[in-house]
């Protein structure tokens, strides 16, 4: 177990991360020359100033009509986007790897903070798999993928939140948390889970349109 | 929750479109349309558009239907263009005949849904790229198939022949003297400063709108004229339909009609759809990033005249009313605070729906679906019950509504649900209340 532990934290976490690094610039890449090729009355049209604009107005909460139309929602996707980079990237066990592996130093959540917060995560996790199940308009165009990319984010949490109050076997759910993690990660380019990535351009894409060309506001 | 398959209308373009299509035509159709017309933006909306479902309540349909799933934005993105890209484009006939009848019907293109998905997905492009692959397997409904047919005949869209465009316009001219002896509708007039287009519906059942734009030309003393020849309509149904060439052959004509005669700029009657065609659609199938020759539409040229007092009223509008914002001129071109100068300059008193300005609720006339014809005026009337009871909260009983195909959805809605108001193009009530000095 201890030797498929060090297998699963050093050479597949390089993999793991090698994967989601060389799968997003493959995405970005192979997306771009597409876009290029045949998105061209599209491309033209992209700004800066406006791009950026729409996503920085996109990051308010219940600033658009959209973020006003269902509370629930709004709040479930802000308070989980939020949590899982703040975990991920600032909790301490994290800091920790961030700092032997990279040698990168970061300031890290107060461990009881970070334990909230992981808490939170599944909370939120279980608020959109309430929508996809209850509510008709999600429920109607909900697809393996849209439950896959949830159960995806969410597995990471729940082995993390298991190892860290030492339920079940310590190092066992350690190891599922690490392999979860590495498979979310693995996966981002390539699940709906890319949204990480395209939600920059296609919300910065609408925002330039709007802006640019149809002089309105796209919130 | 409702499907579309418990709502199909019978209309003799879809039927007989449907009737000749097989398997193998529908999967080459639609290849062809994903693999040689769309590209990155239509694979990323797809992918990146989460399922959250936060764009239904942007739907004037799914907001009217008592909120059925089955009207939402994503779910008629999800039964049409998501299931041709799943499924490759192996899908029966009678599954191409609903997702016609979502593109073309149920969707007005009006991108209301737009302020309301977080990832920004543009739906309306989705839904016109479905009416593309439909064009190309020639099922499309009848009444908007035939309009498209009179574009790409005629280059106009009422079948409106060479001379009697010339004669309409020369009869309202003639009519015109009797009330300003003066005026003159001058004909391909070089040079002009005022290139005057309109839509095809106006020689053929609304020439008074023709008359008032004369008689507004007359007195402001603009150097205006109109085309002789085809390119005189700006309309472009073959923008909704998905006849690209087409619609690139009548914009092309439409610009270079203008450019021709050396006219300084464009300036368009009062109309959505066709505004939409020359700065947002029909410009980009030609390649022109910009458009080639300056195009205003009338609510920003009313609103140029009133600044520069060219306009004279000799009273203001009594009644009270309120104002309509068209999607293709608001929301498609920001016009909301030139549209709201022109009316406060013109009525007494002015009444906001709510909502209003780019989150207006649409028409459901405009995108070509009151173009479909009479089979689907019931699907207009039942999918805008939300504007029914926006406009009746407003209290007032006089509307400006400064687009045809808004006029068109709205005083059906007005029949339908029996609201006793009364909608006015600017040019009604600027020609109602202006100072005729040659009486």
């Amino acid at each position: 177990m201890t030797e498929f532990y060090a297998l699963v934290t050093g050479p597949l976490a390089w993999v793991a991360f090698g994967i989601f690094i060389i799968g997003l610039v493959y995405r970005f890449v192979s997306m771009l020359a597409l876009a290029k090729a045949k998105d061209g009355s599209s491309l033209a049209y992209m700004s800066w100033f406006y791009g950026i604009r729409s996503i920085l107005v996109w990051m308010i909460p219940f600033k658009s009509m959209g973020w006003k139309s269902d509370p629930l929602a709004t709040v479930t996707t802000f308070v989980f986007h939020i949590g899982f980079l703040l975990v991920a990237v600032f909790l301490n066990a994290h800091v920790v790897l961030w700092d032997t592996n990279f040698g990168i130093s970061i300031p890290s959540l107060p461990t009881y903070v970070g334990d909230i917060v992981s808490f939170v995560v599944i909370a939120t996790c279980a608020v959109f798999a309430y929508r996809r199940f209850a509510l008709p308009q999600v429920k109607s165009v909900t697809k393996c993928q849209d439950w896959f990319a949830l159960i995806l984010v969410v597995l990471p949490f729940i082995t993390g939140v298991l190892a860290y109050h030492q339920v079940g076997p310590v190092l066992l759910m350690t190891t599922l948390h690490v392999i979860f993690a590495e498979i979310l990660l693995a996966l981002i380019p390539f699940t709906r889970l890319s949204h990480a990535l395209f939600v920059l351009f296609t919300r910065a894409y609408m925002g330039s349109e709007f802006g640019g060309v149809r002089n309105a506001n796209d919130w | 929750m409702s499907h579309i398959a418990d709502r199909i209308i019978s209309d003799v373009g879809l039927e007989s479109g449907v009737a000749s299509l097989t398997p193998e035509k529908i999967e080459a159709v639609v290849t062809r349309v994903l693999k040689g017309e769309t590209g990155a933006k239509l694979k990323v909306y797809k992918e990146t558009c989460m399922r959250c479902g936060l764009c239904s309540q942007g739907c004037h349909f799914y907001m009217s239907h008592d909120q059925d799933p089955s009207y939402s934005p994503v779910s008629k993105a999800t039964e049409t263009m998501y299931e041709l890209i799943d499924k490759k484009g192996k899908v029966s006939p009678e599954r191409i005949y609903q997702m016609a009848q979502i593109a073309f019907t149920e969707c007005n293109l009006c991108k209301r849904c737009a302020h309301y998905c977080p990832v920004g997905i543009d739906i309306a492009y989705v839904m016109i790229t479905v009416r593309r692959i439909c064009y190309l397997l020639d099922v499309v409904p009848q009444y908007i198939r035939d309009t498209a047919h009179s574009h790409s005949s005629t280059m106009n869209q009422m079948w409106v022949k060479d001379d009697e465009w010339i004669d309409s316009l020369q009869w309202q001219e003639d009519e015109a003297r009797d009330e300003f002896p003066g005026l003159r509708i001058p004909l391909d007039k070089e040079g002009a400063d005022v290139y005057y287009s309109v839509i095809g519906p106006e020689p053929k059942f609304r020439t008074q709108l023709i008359y008032q734009a004369a008689a507004i030309m007359n007195a402001a003393g603009i150097d205006w004229t109109m085309p002789s020849h085809p390119g005189w309509d700006n309309s472009d149904m073959c923008m909704y339909v998905g006849d690209w060439e087409n619609m690139g052959r009548i914009k092309r004509a439409h610009y270079e009609s203008a450019m021709k005669l050396r006219c300084k700029r464009i300036v368009m009657g009062e109309c959505g759809h066709a505004f939409r065609s020359i700065y947002d659609m029909g410009n980009r199938w030609l390649g022109y990033k910009e458009m080639p020759i300056p195009v205003i539409h009338a609510i920003q040229f009313y609103w140029e005249l009133i600044q520069d007092g060219k306009i004279k009223i000799t009273h203001k509008y009594e009644k009270p009313v309120t104002i309509q914002d068209p999607c293709n001129i608001i929301r498609g071109r920001g016009l909301m605070d030139k549209l709201r100068d022109v009316v406060h300059f013109l009525c007494d008193e002015v009444v906001e729906m709510t909502p209003n300005r780019e989150h207006n609720y649409c028409c459901c006339a405009g995108g070509g679906v009151i173009n479909c014809g009479p089979p689907f005026k019931n699907t207009r009337m039942t999918g805008n019950r939300v504007k029914a009871e926006q406009l009746k909260n407003t209290g007032v009983k006089d509307i400006v509504i400064p687009c045809h195909n808004c006029h068109g959805g709205i005083e059906d809605i007005i029949g339908y649900y029996d609201l006793g108001m009364h909608g006015h193009f600017i040019g009604d009530i600027i020609y109602e209340l202006m100072e005729k000095p040659e009486v």
